[in-house]
């Protein structure tokens, strides 16, 4: 039996782990795609600030650690599937043949039709190709301009930011991080970072970016422009499937699966950001490019790859960003369901916020803003749909009293 | 043979000696906000339960870290982070259902209940045996295993 899986980030990394685990006897090849050994991106803000070295991205420390699984890892990238002769190409025209094969091969970064940012200066964060050149450009006193404050732009902001660069982030929503956070929430977070020295752009965008000689004129919207060393371009993520043209597997927001993340195709899942997801709170389809929806794919992709039956039950949104020290968090329908009931509780001045959403006897849905502690209890009460009783009114009264109610629901005491 | 923590909630008087156990011996200080352990107080129902990580088996803090700085110890199945590799991103804090890894602002890094390395001060120290440490089969972990089941939406392959 030869897994082949394509991608070495996390999904593929996981994937091939858990084969190794069921199928001690199979032959498993990893394909990468950026000639990179296999790395986790999630890693690059925190050497951009200089807490670890590059090597602390690489997905797996220990010395030698795809040899002793023996797990091949190759270079790509892979071209095209052809699933008729069950094989993959890679650039340069050579093959690999499959008896199983995942696709765990990502995303990339949306450029935006914005005119000048295929200019040299302009750089996506999300390879380690990208980190080594932003290390270059971001030098301590450096202007550099930041496209997007959603989650990724907030994490390389606190990146730059810690470079010391001066920083100015131009968002076109109208708070930080729109697709996570409400507007109490992402206008707190706006107002934190402007209190640390990083100015904030909001309903602003960038009209477009002209060469300054070594420099860059960044042209906003509003009709300001401003002078750049470097702009970072963080405007969201696409799945890769454009090379999945012609083979057959279906595609919609990102590569379809069933239950168990196969493919369209027999013998052929899919796992991680190029696949789409059923959200368990909308009900609806959608690509949650999040990393423990990733490794439950990867886990569950594996698993039935190697001859186990494992199904995945869908997806919760849910996500953790740390901004210069203010910790915020989502999940679920975090702003709400439009007909139940919600609960809030704001400390602007402390920087605090807690906002809980429900349905019914339900939480559905809540978001944090500088409460670290125990926020891993908001996922518990989602998704395993604990039936509140008298703790959905005391959580109204008081949301803080959420870790109690937990452990009260899941230890008889209400 | 794995050992776990049994919390009998029905014999803690609230006394919080674990919560000051853990925190010295994890952090060398009297301070029950460092502590890993936590009692909780329900006064109108007049019941304390203490709280920690059960080292599940589903280990969504190990399988959703991205550096890989949490693994589990084959013999002892304790789910330990190396706060070498840690790089404090903090997905395992809203990856964890139970909300028992938390992130340390002074360190940079999470942490979480490891057991003491095999003596957990807070069986040690409790006075009431409301926390022993005993074998795992025997621990009674079964109903937060429930609902770490039902939290669980990739269930691992029966092999």
């Amino acid at each position: 039996m030869h897994h082949v899986i394509i991608g070495t980030g996390p999904a593929g990394v996981s994937a091939a782990e858990t084969l190794r685990r069921l199928n001690p006897g199979s032959k498993i090849t990893m394909i990468g795609g950026e000639g990179e050994v296999p790395y986790s991106r999630m890693a690059i803000p925190y050497v951009l600030d200089g807490g670890i070295k590059e090597q602390g991205t690489h997905l797996r420390q220990d010395k030698g650690h795809y040899e002793r699984l023996d797990i091949e890892v190759l270079a790509g990238p892979v071209t095209r599937i052809d699933a008729q002769h069950k094989l993959v190409e890679l650039l340069g025209g050579s093959a690999v043949n499959y008896d199983k094969l995942l696709i765990a091969a990502g995303a990339s970064p949306v450029k935006p039709p914005v005119p000048g940012l295929d200019l040299p200066g302009v750089h996506h964060c999300w390879t380690l190709g990208d980190m080594r050149v932003i290390e270059e450009l971001a030098q301590s006193g450096e202007d550099v301009v930041l496209m997007g404050a959603g989650f990724i732009g907030s994490i390389i902001l606190e990146a730059l930011k810690k470079r010391g660069v001066n920083l100015t982030v131009v968002e076109l929503g109208d708070r930080m991080v729109p697709r996570m956070l409400d507007e109490t929430a992402g206008g707190l977070l706006k107002q934190w970072c402007i209190g640390h020295g990083v100015d904030v752009l909001t309903d602003t965008g960038i009209d477009r970016v002209e060469p300054d000689g070594e420099r860059l004129s960044v042209h906003l919207t509003s009709g300001a422009s401003l002078s750049a060393r470097l702009l970072v371009v963080a405007a969201g993520v696409k799945p890769n499937t454009g090379f999945l043209t012609g083979s057959g597997i279906k595609v919609g927001r990102g590569i379809v699966v069933d239950a168990h993340q196969q493919t369209s195709l027999p013998d052929i899942y899919a796992a991680g950001d190029i696949v789409e997801s059923h959200d368990i709170s909308t009900g609806e389809v959608s690509v949650m490019a999040i990393q423990p929806v990733v490794v439950d794919h990867a886990r569950v992709a594996a698993t039935n790859m190697a001859g186990f039956k494992a199904r995945y039950e869908g997806a919760l949104a849910m996500n953790v960003l740390d901004t210069l020290g203010l910790i915020t968090t989502s999940f679920g329908l975090w702003h709400g369901t439009g007909s139940g009931e919600q609960a809030m509780s704001l400390d602007a001045e402390n920087y605090k916020y807690l906002r809980l959403e429900f349905d019914g006897d339900h939480l559905v849905g809540a978001q944090s803003l500088g409460l670290p502690e125990h926020v891993g209890v908001l996922r518990g009460l989602i998704q395993s749909r604990i039936d509140l009783g008298p703790w959905k009114q005391r959580l109204m009264a008081n949301p803080h009293q959420l870790a109690a109610a937990y452990v009260a629901c899941t230890n008889g005491v209400c | 043979m794995q050992k776990a923590l049994a919390i009998d909630a029905g014999k803690c008087t609230g006394c919080k000696q674990c919560e000051l156990a853990c925190s010295f011996e994890h952090e060398g200080i009297f301070n029950v906000v460092r502590s890993r352990i936590r009692v909780f107080i329900f006064e109108e129902e007049a019941r304390f339960v203490p709280y920690t990580c059960t080292q599940c088996d589903q280990a969504w803090c190990m399988q959703v870290c991205p550096v890989g700085a949490i693994t589990s110890d084959p013999m002892s199945g304790v789910k330990s982070v190396n706060a070498a590799t840690c790089v404090g991103c903090k997905v395992c804090t809203i990856a964890c259902p139970f909300g028992t890894i938390n992130y340390n602002a002074g360190s940079g890094k999470v942490e979480k209940c490891d057991l003491c390395g095999g003596d957990p001060a807070c069986a040690r120290e409790c006075p009431t045996d409301a926390i022993t440490f005993i074998d795992a089969g025997l621990a009674g972990y079964a109903k937060m295993q429930d609902w770490a089941a039902r939290t669980d939406t990739a269930p691992q392959a029966a092999s």
